[in-house]
């Protein structure tokens, strides 16, 4: 079947996809965005996390074909996402980020064209504090943890530790032992909290 | 395979109708799971995401009229006054993530003995509202599962709500697991208190081949608060009663040794989560919750 | 999308290749930080290749039965299917092993354990690759079982592997033992007749799973010249391609191995798991193959740590010194070898811990049985022992009546210690202190779960969301646990590492380029060696080459050693181009400034070659011009010897590495849930290289050994030796609700035979962390717990 779909901004399209096949198989294999990632395929770790029409979903739960002409967010989005949303937030103050023609700025391209390495897009606050905290190691973890951490910090951006573990509760990481990962996410909730 | 795509209720049973064998996934929460490790291989899948009334849900003096595809997580936030069992039972499934997608119509369609929603409904009291192309049926809960992994369901319905009461008391939900979070019940336990018509209902979930009630305990405490007027007086429950509840509940399971936990600590754990979820409830009976109306 | 996909290299071959700033002894990020938090660094699931084909596994179903006929034709026919291979289809060598080269390819004729390799298939979609395994029609009978030490050695056992001609088959009791290791010192019958107190007990641990996140996966693609190159997420490039090239046919220099990235390791990639079968696919297609394990495979596509059964008699005078140990330990290694032999060599010469004790008789084995295979992880047979051991060390501090740290502190080994296997411990050993620093932390508030006053934060107590407690049945309990655990390859191995050096010139700055084969596997050795090029070498920008074979081995990411070897191959590396730079300078400015005679007056620092005295006599890139440096060396620790067969004695480690554990948990003590609510890590380090990397390692290890004490176990069944919970939802691993605050201490004694005096890092807090917190549950239930992982109804008695 053919599935259609707005992942990081973008409209996709994808063929042949077997019924079968989840959301995650279809970003990873067919549009060439592997940045979520599958370690258990039951919703059981969090890695595929990503946002469908908003909300954080394991990718790898959701058929293919349930996911045609929904919005999806990705780890390779965040950092938009994160930037439309201090954009929107601080929209009235200081308008037009010059976006346009940015590597990386939805709407730009039909065609998806992955960042290359060596091109320094400025990150996400969450991502930043991940690397700053040395909340990553083997970092297969990462990109579901970042996506769940930045929505938690979007409806509450000033969340207690209890708060912190609740909402990352779905995410396995097997390296860190997560102390790391909390003082990313109280990082990233403090410098956003110290830019409005 | 097959994916059927309804845009509508109708549509959703006439596809229903026409392929009975086809699988329904709403959250995915299962289905997926079964898919991904190559445990089925349904010719049909019949997506109900994009059946708008399933995601609706709708009150009225005493039910809840709750659509299958509403997510746990719109439960735990919406329904805590209405629902408050379900909505703790709700906070307790798997992740974040996994309430954010999965839906009490998906528990019931898994029909697992360990489904967290069950226990809750079976102490609230609800009855399952089905449907096909045939027409419309309602099913009390406590009749909805015939097995483990089955129900009543014919191969052409669809579960379209569950009627649940509201509230006229406290409830409340426990479930062990071997983990703080995300993690299978080795079994749970609701407890439902009615002060509108003095009864106190329970729900036992994995601890025995489907979800059920502990009827004896519920009669024999709803008796013994009848008998020493403490509906009214709301006293300190009596220890020996307290005692006898929880043998009953005990008693009501019928569990089996597997990976999760063995039988003997299930119906262990049953009993002590029955004991302090009836604490816990009675305690909040007694300043005042569900009182007032009932004095009024 | 595709246009640069070429049919050389997969595109999506991402690496670390990106400069941080920071030298030796600071927190420097990570190199490839950034690739990992935008979903840009490609781990060995991410590859794709033009034409790529799928390949997938057929598993026994049975843990060990006869394989009486294999058809194949009707998955054969399945269209999109490209190969299916079986035993007979193998061009080449049939066997590999990490030591014993005992386990089959694929099976032949018998499979010895449940989800042993039996066929594979490659096929144009996984679906279709799955679709045609399950077409293979395989005939089986069920053999009779080997699942523990009787049936193992019973008059009438099967043979797993009759006809053995290892080097361990001469000296094993029975062919059904891998290998066994005594140690003997002193006079345990003596010590025993002298003792005040003696406590015997018995002990398990459960088989724990690695349970890295990444699921195994690589991809091969096969070359022109008749070769094959391998992306491939491993711990050790060149130990898989030694074991590739026979089973391939191939001379070593055609199986080319690229490190691809890696999703967590802990030793599960220490072994073949797809390797093999991926290179014979794409050579036998002439396509580049994938595969890619689910969660559910990955739990048969590797080695687990091995589930043990230990008796230990400790015997001690009233007055608190211990007289003798006597133990023995049971080590179950599964169908085939893997690193057993090593694991009974640790288990063996650290059996006593970190203590002091002049008498002491140990035996430990491996069995060879028809369950899982076990072989490395985290610990490495050091993490039985101390359970073990440590809950002896409560035990008879208890019988003695003195505090347990006290007791332990009284007993604790110290620099100049000798070993039970007769080894002098020659650098720094702070047990004691350790545990004073441990013991000397505040201890967490009582009752958190009331701290705002308002109602009960379920999140806090036992049980969690699950809403079992509201404060009911908890009990605080507080327990302390030190280990000890080799670093580095033992008993004589030559061990070393290989590091490449290239310094040069680029844009009028010098560049510094690291070429090692060491596995980065998420523990930062990549942050580690950028660390040491620019402290060596004295320049800003240092780039790393992806790790593939064309460089020496590194050795193994594991035993706690790649920072010492390959780190310590980086600076010896580092050492010979910097003398080679300053041989070049003293060549061609050696009239300019006396300085120049006297290299050792002379570092490299900020580009600059600046005196002793702080004075600058030259600049890199002066010197190098547009010739660059390219030298690669060797660097091997002091040798070690095997521990003799009979009596254990030997100088068998390298070095010595103490952590020592503090938990605090809180106890349903009617539900028998449990809730680590602090563990506190104090650990010596030697030197701290990267100090976030380090605590992130104890934060690491500990938790891990948390997951061992209360909720990892594989569990196979007893009558058919299946694995039963082969998923995520049933092998459960710590969330972030079940981990606790982790304050740690980091000590830095340096071992003067190191490199900056470093000590390994990541094992040690593996050790001491499970019987720490079992030891805190003793304490609040007052139960034994002889087992780990302790389950519900061991403390409700269910």
């Amino acid at each position: 079947m053919r599935v259609n779909m707005t992942v990081n901004g973008r409209p996709y399209e994808a063929d042949d996809v077997w019924e079968g096949e989840s959301l995650l198989y279809v970003l990873r294999e067919r549009l060439g965005l592997p940045g979520s990632k599958n370690a258990c395929e039951q919703g059981e770790c969090g890695s595929c996390t990503v946002r469908l029409d908003g909300v954080p979903v394991c990718a790898c739960l959701v058929a293919a074909g349930q996911a045609e002409g929904s919005e999806v967010v990705t780890v390779e989005g965040l950092a938009d996402h994160a930037r439309q949303r201090s954009g929107e937030a601080a929209g009235a103050v200081c308008p037009g980020e010059p976006e346009e023609g940015h590597p990386g700025t939805p709407g730009t391209t039909r065609h998806p064209e992955p960042t290359r390495p060596g091109q320094v897009a400025p990150l996400a606050p969450v991502q930043q504090a991940f690397i700053d905290a040395g909340a990553v190691q083997c970092g297969f973890c990462t990109p579901g943890l970042l996506v769940t951490a930045d929505e938690l910090l979007e409806r509450n951006p000033d969340p207690s530790d209890a708060d912190i573990r609740e909402a990352l509760s779905g995410n396995l990481c097997r390296c860190t032992g997560y102390e790391k990962i909390l003082d990313a996410v109280r990082l990233a909730a403090a410098r956003t909290g110290e830019a409005v | 395979m097959d994916f059927l795509r309804p845009a509508g209720w109708e549509e959703a049973l006439a596809a229903k109708a026409e392929h009975p064998t086809a699988v329904p996934i709403a959250g995915g929460t299962d289905v997926m799971v079964e898919i991904n490790f190559d445990h089925r291989r349904p010719e049909y899948l019949l997506d109900l995401t994009r059946v708008a009334e399933l995601a609706e849900w709708e009150a009225t003096d005493r039910t809840v009229r709750l659509g299958a595809g509403v997510p746990y997580t719109r439960i735990i936030e919406e329904l805590r006054t209405e629902l408050p069992g379900l909505a703790l039972a709700a906070h307790t499934v798997g992740s974040p993530q996994i309430r954010n997608r999965g839906t009490v119509g998906g528990n019931l369609g898994a029909a697992s003995p360990a489904g967290d929603a069950h226990p809750a409904l079976l102490a609230a009291g609800a009855e399952v509202e089905v449907a096909s192309v045939r027409g419309t049926r309602r099913i009390p809960v406590e009749e909805f599962f015939t097995g483990v992994k089955r129900h009543v369901l014919e191969p052409d319905e669809l579960i379209r709500a569950v009627h649940i009461r509201r509230a006229d008391g406290p409830q409340q939900f426990s479930k062990v697991g071997t983990r703080n979070a995300m993690v299978i019940a080795v079994c749970a336990f609701a407890v439902a208190l009615h002060p509108r018509t003095r009864t106190v209902r329970t729900g036992i979930g994995s601890a025995a081949p489907t979800p059920v009630r502990a009827r004896e305990a519920e009669e024999f405490l709803g008796a013994a608060l009848d008998e020493g007027g403490f509906w009214d007086s709301g006293a300190p429950l009596d220890p020996s009663v307290v005692r006898r509840f929880v043998e009953l509940c005990a008693g009501a399971c019928r569990p089996i040794d597997d990976v999760r936990g063995t039988a003997a600590y299930r119906r262990h754990a049953v009993g002590v989560m029955a004991r302090r979820t009836l604490g816990w409830t009675w305690e909040a009976y007694r300043e005042g919750e569900g009182r007032t109306a009932q004095c009024a | 999308m595709a246009a640069d996909r070429t049919a050389s290299a997969p595109a999506t071959l991402t690496q670390a290749t990106g400069a941080t700033r920071g030298t030796v002894g600071e927190s420097t990020p990570r190199p490839d930080g950034t690739l990992k938090v935008t979903g840009e660094f490609a781990y060995s699931s991410d590859l794709w290749h033009e034409d790529m084909l799928w390949g997938f596994t057929l598993r026994s179903p049975y843990a060990h039965a006869a394989i009486r006929s294999v058809d194949t034709a009707e998955a054969l026919a399945l269209p999109g299917v490209y190969a299916v291979m079986t035993h007979d289809d193998l061009p080449a060598g049939t066997h590999y092993g990490l030591e014993i080269h005992d386990q089959p390819v694929l099976a032949k004729d018998r499979v010895r354990f449940h989800g042993e390799p039996v066929a594979i298939v490659a096929a144009d979609h996984p679906e279709t690759a799955r679709r045609a395994a399950a077409r293979i029609a395989v005939e089986y009978e069920e053999l009779p079982l080997v699942v523990d030490e009787a049936t193992a050695t019973a008059p009438d056992a099967p043979l797993l592997h009759p006809g053995r001609r290892d080097h361990h088959a001469s000296h094993v009791p029975h062919p059904n033992i891998v290998h066994r290791q005594p140690i003997r010192r002193g006079d345990v019958a003596a010590a025993r007749a002298r003792a005040d107190v003696v406590v015997r007990r018995d002990y398990e641990v459960g088989m724990q799973d690695q349970a890295f996140l990444g699921p195994e996966s690589g991809l091969a693609v096969p070359a022109e010249d008749g070769g094959v190159d391998l992306y491939i997420a491993t711990q050790w490039l060149h130990v898989d391609r030694d074991q590739l090239a026979p089973v391939l046919g191939l001379p070593a220099d055609k199986v080319r191995l690229t490190l691809s990235g890696v999703g967590g390791a802990f030793g599960a990639r220490e072994d073949l798991s797809m390797q093999a079968h991926a290179c014979l696919l794409a050579l036998r297609t002439g396509r580049p193959v994938k595969i890619v394990y689910n969660r559910y495979e990955s739990f048969f596509g590797h080695v687990h740590r091995h589930p043990a059964k230990l008796t230990y008699e400790h015997g001690a005078t009233r007055d608190g010194t211990l007289l003798y140990v006597q133990c023995r330990i049971v080590l179950d290694g599964g169908a085939y070898a893997s690193s057993s032999p090593a694991v009974v060599g640790n288990a063996a010469s650290l059996s006593i811990g970190p203590y002091v004790v002049g008498n002491v008789d140990v035996e430990a084995i491996a069995l060879y049985s028809n369950n899982p295979p076990c072989g490395a992880m985290r610990g490495f047979g050091a993490v039985q022992a101390c359970f073990a051991y440590e809950a002896q060390m409560d035990a008879v501090a208890a019988e003695l009546g003195l505090d347990p740290v006290e007791f332990r502190q009284r007993n604790a080994m110290s620099q100049g210690a000798t070993m039970p296997t007769g080894q002098l411990v020659d650098s720094p050993a702070p047990v004691a202190e350790l545990l004073r620093r441990v013991k000397a932390l505040p201890m967490p508030p009582e009752r958190d779960w009331e701290a705002a006053g308002g109602p009960v934060d379920v999140r806090a107590l036992p049980g969690g969301l699950s809403n079992t407690t509201h404060g009911e049945a908890v009990v605080r309990g507080v327990g302390y646990a030190v280990g000890i655990k080799n670093v580095g390859f033992s008993e004589g191995f030559d061990d070393y590492s290989t590091a490449r050096i290239r310094l040069e010139v680029i844009g009028g700055e010098p560049v510094a380029l690291v070429h090692t084969a060491m596995a980065e596997v998420g523990q930062g050795g990549v942050t580690v060696h950028t660390q040491i090029a620019r402290t060596e070498l004295g320049v800003d920008r240092v780039t790393l080459h992806p790790a593939d074979t064309r460089v020496g081995s590194a050795g193994s990411t594991s035993a706690s050693r790649q920072t010492y070897m390959t780190g310590g191959a980086v600076k010896h590396a580092c050492e010979a181009v910097r003398a080679e730079v300053l041989r070049r300078g003293r060549e061609r400015f050696g009239a300019s400034h006396p300085a120049w005679a006297e290299p050792e007056r002379l570092r490299l620092e900020d580009g600059k070659v600046v005196t002793d005295g702080g004075e600058v006599i030259g600049d890199l890139a002066g010197i190098l011009g547009d010739e660059a440096i390219d030298l690669e060396r060797e660097f091997r620790h002091r040798p070690t010897e095997p521990f003799d067969l009979r009596t254990g004695q030997g100088f068998g480690h390298v070095q010595y590495s103490f952590c020592a554990h503090r938990a605090v948990v809180e106890v349903d003590t009617e539900l028998g849930l449990v809730k680590v609510v602090e563990l506190a890590a104090a650990q010596d380090v030697g030197k701290a290289i990267n100090p976030l990397s380090v605590v992130g390692q104890i934060h690491g290890g500990s938790t891990q050994g948390l997951g061992l004490a209360v909720m990892e176990e594989i569990v196979v069944s007893r009558d058919g030796a299946r694995v039963r919970n082969p998923s995520f939802t049933d092998y459960l691993i710590p969330t972030i609700l079940d981990t606790p605050a982790m304050p740690v201490e980091v000590l830095e004694l340096a071992d003067d035979n190191a490199p900056y005096g470093l000590r390994g890092v990541g094992e040690a807090p593996t050790l001491s962390s499970t019987p720490a917190v079992v030891a805190a549950i003793r304490a609040a239930t007052g139960r034994p717990l002889k087992r780990v992982p302790v389950r519900p109804e061991h403390l409700t008695g269910g």
